[in-house]
């Protein structure tokens, strides 16, 4: 069995290093015919940017994406440039340089990978797919009978933050710099995946369908793993599940096959102000465009935030969207889960963490405050500042840096949580309601519990758990996002998350049940 | 100000303090020899097994002392002086205190085993236990054979903790079947099973005679008593009980019997002495209970009683109904009410078992009354707020089972069995009870 795992780790690492080679792959040939269509497409006003690329790079060929890159991207600073000082401000191109470099790397991209996509997808996907199969499935022995068989996470060097788990975090956080920031990069990983694209929505795939792709597919076999370990737990099946399900068919298939039937990209579960540029005025003019499919759009992507959310937390808890819905949990929940008790517990994260993620829904609100208030006045600038810079900002340091990079790179060292503890607008929203109005806590079984510090330890969202489970009172926080693993690893089987009356929900004795009753009235009188 | 001294940082001298905080601004200070801050004994193996770091065992972060004025001291206690209200401690300091409770704890028994105090030889109950496992045992290349010599919560906790590291573990019990002094035969057996599927060498009805040493003074083998068999191995494990940790003690005016005689007040004979947790001992048992109980609940309960006598409300210790729980390998056990491992003479039993033989639950109620008297259920985990109120009011077995639903306390989807529960037992008593369903106003008393 070992043996096994052995073998699918090796074959895991040789599909992760080929994936990771093949940035270096390629030659980059920018035809006259390739160049033609990317300006047509792209509608470039600039003769200058076509005349400096047609004498510069055009039939030229580069052997790598970076060089290539960087010609096209001084191209286009040149061009830029001299429009300026020529107020010639429609020929501007205002794309961002590597964005707008990427269409023409895209298309200019040759040689094996290109030519052997297939073959190339089973070399990377599909022996990394395999590996981590092999390596997980004989876990089911491996691991013994069903249980909670957290053995040795301290002691290995992947899972207490050791060496395998800086390496995981460079790779983590070199994916997402690649993937946000230089998708011009990383071309011959799209080509992989362009026959899927292709199938779904008719186009070459974008690095967001890779992602969105590989995303899919870490999840599903993540997934698997979820349902090994807790195979004797029901509720972490349905909800492993129920976050898959929603995956791969709302975030993944619906969009690209709107977008096959030339409607507009959209992930119906993805809720305001989680997807913070709902109200983005190219969103909204592109809804109001595509007819009555993008009016029930609008309509329901203002229900679900106003109305459908709130009311399922009134009566689920957050946890219905937190675990067993939103995409960011499920990866949290899946390829995360080795790394959920790394979160950290002490009193002053957690105070950390209430001014970070409030002040994130703010942030999120003020901007969509602007972004409506100039959509409708149709200025430009408010109160001195340009909208667009705001959202620019926002969408830089929330939707990309804290969301991508921070927030999944850094599982292998502050948790698998970090965006949704730290960061989300969406739960910090959720996370009011939770507390305040819903049926939902964890309850506390009376005097059962030994402070053993298990569930404290596992908590995902660094709720010190233990610290009401040991007073006898119910949790009910802001931040629990109701995985249930608390419940799973506890061992004395102290807490249930449940959803009942309001009345009395958060019970706050100082004396324990098991306790004569008159010592208990008596302390809890005070 | 009033200085309150407490020897021990244990749940019970904690507990005390926090209370006396609450209550008090009395000068609080707590003496422990063990660590530094408190931790959880009960979550050692669990830092043995890896699923936690020994810091996570700290139920309060380190700020927590100082910002609640709770003083902490390191020494060991070697003298109480009553007369003056002194501590000595080995080093020489003293301590003066006005009150003091004494909150010691246990230490492991040694039958006086031959070989009892060779190196490799440890028990399992304090910090430093847990550093020798690591020295003697830390994995199957340096301990090729583990062997544990008796059978109770904690000889099973060191065999799944060095079956975690892979280490083959024999586990001698004295007993016929696994801590049958404690469990009926039914549950009993099912622990049994457990133990032996999960590859541990389990020998019932046996007893340690010998342990034998090698040339470095480190046990080598033990001998078996009724075979005289060698079990050659690395470590041995003497988990066979525990007992108060009073020897300091022994000598001074306070009576003592096994532990420190207390009253129901926690009194010792000393009036400004007080003990409470494992190492207190009542003159007269409470109830059905044992006049020394070792548990984490009634240390902590002790706790909390002691600190309202110390800060002017005396109070009697009423531990409430008995609760109880643990876990064997795999297998969750609570217990709420009392189910001995023989039926009383006017005790009769009902007993299900789920046929993956994992689970099951035992009742245990009065043949002429059908009162409930307890209730003991491995794999499916129960309301303890629930049990406490069937006892509490005298409901009889009919009743409990009627309402079995509300006392399900398993994670939402969990596949539930009343049904086959109260099928089970109106088929043997032909009697017709019919299961209600689960209700929120019932289970949190909202009408
Ligand atoms: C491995 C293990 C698992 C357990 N699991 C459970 C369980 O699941 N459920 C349950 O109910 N109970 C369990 N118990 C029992 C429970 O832990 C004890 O009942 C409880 O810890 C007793 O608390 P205490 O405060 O009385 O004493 P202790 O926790 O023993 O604390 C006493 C402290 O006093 C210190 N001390 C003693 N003498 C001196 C001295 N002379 N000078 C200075 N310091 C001194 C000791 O070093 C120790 O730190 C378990 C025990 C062990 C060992
Ligand atoms: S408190 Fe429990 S259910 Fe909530 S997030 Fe933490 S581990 Fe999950
Ligand atoms: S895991 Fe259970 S017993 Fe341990 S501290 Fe948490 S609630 Fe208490």
């Amino acid at each position: 069995m070992k043996y096994l795992q052995n073998i699918g780790l090796a074959l895991f690492l040789l599909g992760l290093t080929i994936f990771t080679s093949l940035i270096i792959l390629g030659n980059y040939k920018l035809t006259p015919v390739v160049l033609d269509k990317v300006v047509k497409n792209k509608a470039i006003k600039s003769e200058l940017f076509i005349e400096i690329v047609n004498n510069k790079i055009v039939n030229e060929t580069f052997n790598e994406p970076f060089s290539f890159s960087a010609e096209i991207i001084s191209a286009m600073e040149v061009a830029n440039n001299a429009h300026k000082q020529n107020s010639e401000w429609n020929k501007i191109i205002w794309d961002k340089p590597n964005s707008f470099t990427y269409v023409f790397v895209k298309q200019a991209g040759q040689g094996i990978v290109k030519e052997n996509k297939r073959l190339f997808w089973w070399l990377t996907f599909g022996l990394g797919i395999l590996g981590a199969l092999l390596y997980i499935i004989p876990n089911v022995i491996v691991k013994g009978p069903p249980g909670v068989k957290n053995n040795g996470i301290w002691f290995n060097a992947a899972t207490n933050r050791g060496w395998i788990g800086w390496f995981v975090f460079v790779f983590l956080v070199g994916f997402y710099l690649l993937l946000y920031f230089c998708p011009n990069y990383i071309v011959n990983w799209t080509y992989l995946v362009d026959p899927i694209s292709e199938l779904l929505s008719g186009n070459l795939a974008s690095q967001w369908f890779l992602y969105g792709f590989l995303y899919c597919v870490v999840m599903s076999v993540m997934a698997l793993r979820m349902y090994i370990k807790y195979r004797h737990n029901k509720y972490q099946i349905l909800r492993t599940s129920s976050v898959l399900f929603f995956q791969i068919v709302f975030a993944f298939l619906i969009p690209e096959i709107l977008v096959r039937f030339e409607k507009p990209w959209y992930d119906f579960k993805n809720a305001f102000p989680l997807d913070y540029d709902f109200f983005f005025s190219w969103n909204l003019d592109q809804l109001i465009a595509s007819g009555g499919l993008g009016l029930f759009i609008l309509v329901w992507g203002i229900l679900l935030t106003l109305i459908i959310v709130p009311v399922m937390v009134y009566f689920f808890g957050k946890r219905w969207y937190c675990s067993w819905v939103c995409g960011c949990g499920g990866l949290a929940e899946t390829l995360g889960d080795p790394y959920r008790h790394l979160s950290d517990k002490s009193l002053k994260v957690w105070k950390i963490e209430r001014w970070m993620v409030h002040g994130v829904l703010i942030a999120a609100l003020i901007m969509t405050g602007f972004t409506l208030y100039s959509y409708f006045s149709g200025v430009a600038t408010v109160l001195g500042i340009k909208v667009q810079t705001i959202q620019d900002i926002y969408g830089f340091l929330i939707g990309a840096i804290f969301a991508g990079v921070i927030g999944t790179g850094f599982y292998p060292i502050f948790g698998n949580r970090v965006w949704c503890r730290f960061g989300c607008p969406l739960a910090a929203y959720l996370g009011i309601v939770q507390r305040f109005k819903s049926r939902f806590r964890i309850t506390t079984n009376g005097g059962q519990c030994i402070s053993c510090g298990n569930c404290s330890t596992y908590c995902e969202q660094g709720i010190d758990v233990r610290a009401y489970a040991q007073k006898g009172e119910n949790i009910v926080r802001a931040s629990c996002v109701g995985c249930g693993i608390c419940s799973a690893v506890c061992p004395r089987g102290v807490l249930k998350l449940e959803n009942g009356p309001e009345k009395g929900r958060i019970n706050s004795t100082e004396i324990l049940l098991g306790n004569d009753i008159n010592l208990m009235d008596l302390v809890n009188q005070k | 100000m009033e200085h309150i001294v407490i020897i021990g940082n244990g749940i019970s001298g904690v507990t005390a303090a926090r209370h006396i905080r609450k209550l008090s601004d009395k000068k609080i200070t707590l003496v422990s020899a063990e660590t530094d801050y408190f931790f959880s004994r009960t979550a050692l193996m669990y830092v043995f097994m890896g699923h936690m770091k020994f810091e996570h065992t700290q139920p309060y972060e380190n700020w927590f002392w100082e910002k609640n004025k709770i003083e902490l001291k390191k020494g060991f206690v070697h003298t109480i002086e009553t007369k003056h209200n002194i501590l000595y401690f080995d080093n020489g300091e003293t301590l003066k205190y006005d009150k003091l409770i004494i909150a010691t704890g246990s230490k492991p028994n040694k039958f006086g085993w031959p070989g009892q105090d060779l190196k490799g030889v440890l028990g399992m109950y304090h910090k430093q236990d847990l550093e020798s496992l690591e020295t003697y045992a830390p994995n199957n290349k340096v301990c090729q054979r583990a062997v544990i010599v008796g059978g109770g919560l904690i000889g099973i906790e060191l065999a799944e903790m060095l079956h975690s590291r892979h280490i083959p573990v024999t586990f001698l019990v004295r007993e016929a079947s696994f801590w049958n002094g404690v469990l009926p035969q039914e549950e009993s057996a099912i622990i049994n099973r457990e133990i032996l599927s999960n590859g541990i060498d389990l020998r019932l009805s046996t007893n340690l005679k010998e342990i034998i040493s090698d040339e470095i003074g480190q046990v080598k083998s033990v001998i078996i008593e009724e075979t005289g068999e060698e079990i050659h191995c690395n470590m041995l494990g003497l988990t066979a009980g525990v007992s108060p940790n009073i020897n300091f003690i022994r000598d001074s005016e306070i009576e003592t019997g096994k532990g420190v005689k207390v009253n129901r007040f926690l009194e010792t004979n000393i009036s400004n002495i007080y003990a409470i947790g494992d190492c207190a001992e009542q003159h007269v048992a409470i109830g059905s209970r044992r006049p020394i109980e070792a548990v984490w609940y009634t240390g902590r309960m002790m706790g909390e009683t002691v600190a309202q006598t110390i800060c002017g409300n005396r109070l009697e210790y009423k531990p409430g109904h008995w609760f109880n729980s643990a876990k064997f390998m795999d297998i969750e056990y609570q217990t709420y009410g009392w189910v001995w491992a023989q039926p009383k003479e006017h005790e009769k039993r009902f007993y299900w078992e789920h046929k993956s033989g994992k689970k099951c639950i035992h009742i245990s109620y009065d043949k002429n009354t059908h009162e409930f008297i307890g209730i003991n259920t491995f794999g499916i985990r129960m309301r303890h707020d629930f049990f406490d109120r069937m006892l509490s009011k005298k409901q009889t077995i009919e009743y409990v089972l009627a309402h079995l639903c509300d006392a399900n306390f398993d994670p939402e989807f969990y596949k539930l069995h009343e049904q086959e529960i109260v099928g089970k037992f109106n088929y043997e008593n032909s009697t017709s009870i019919h299961l209600k369903k689960r209700s929120w106003k019932r289970i949190f008393k909202t009408n």
